[in-house]
């Protein structure tokens, strides 16, 4: 996720992790086209959406996280951010943020959102300790930050 | 005239809880007032008071976004799938 959001500076970048129903593991990245290539806005591709979400339908899979970044804002979820997902979003998903606007330091946080209210959750880190390793991080006491060097 | 229609989780308080529903009409609209018959409010999730598709919400019927096949007005046929998302949007 951070490196897709690096990848897209100064555009914001938009992705989401899919996993099996039910399991909420995330275990598929699918990085998407922001069709609004903007460096404040971000929608999913319409077309590119419909073809992923039909993969994911035949493999009983469901959006586990959704992630987008904020270029030059804090990792926290917009207002609009907080509008459109509790009107039309995707309630069962972990929204995270990410944000690029520090050329050394991705700092990555994850949120539920619903009915308005941006609620934040811990993230923990697991797997292959290399895979740990590759990356510093450090916990605050309401955010993990991540140093992508 | 039957045609499956994909609720996301964000609509399924609206069909108990069903992922796929069946509804009639042979445009979007007509479908979309079928739908409504049997699942109380689904129709103005997705449908302005004013009669137009909500901004955040998709409509396909199958691979085709309605936007750009006529929107609601979109005839349908027998077996046409429709599939309803959220656009996943946001800004700062």
């Amino acid at each position: 996720m951070v490196a897709h959001a690096r990848a897209d500076h100064p555009d914001e970048a938009c992705g989401l992790i899919a996993g099996p129903e039910g399991t909420g593991e995330p275990k598929r990245h699918i990085p998407m086209i922001n069709a609004a290539r903007s460096t404040t806005f971000y929608e999913f591709d319409s077309e590119e959406w419909k073809q992923v979400y039909d993969q994911m339908w035949d493999n009983d899979e469901e959006v586990v996280v959704t992630y987008h970044s904020h270029t030059h804002t804090e990792a926290y979820p917009s207002r609009s951010d907080a509008g459109i997902a509790s009107q039309m979003g995707l309630p069962d998903a972990h929204y995270v943020l990410v944000t690029t606007k520090d050329p050394d330091i991705a700092e990555v946080r994850s949120f539920r959102i619903a009915d308005e209210v941006i609620t934040e959750e811990p993230i923990e880190v697991t797997g292959a300790p290399e895979a740990v390793q590759s990356y510093k991080f450090a916990h605050t006491p309401d955010s993990t930050v991540y140093d992508c060097h | 005239m039957s045609i499956e229609v994909r609720i996301p989780t964000i609509l399924r308080t609206h069909t108990g809880g069903q992922k796929l529903v069946t509804g009639e009409g042979d445009t979007l609209a007509k479908l979309f007032d079928s739908l409504d018959a049997q699942h109380t409010g689904l129709k103005g999730r997705v449908v302005t008071d004013e009669g137009a598709l909500h901004r955040f919400v998709n409509v396909y019927i199958n691979d085709e976004d309605v936007r750009f096949i006529g929107g609601l007005e979109a005839p349908l046929a027998d077996g046409d799938q429709v599939t309803i998302l959220p656009a996943v949007a946001g800004g700062m």
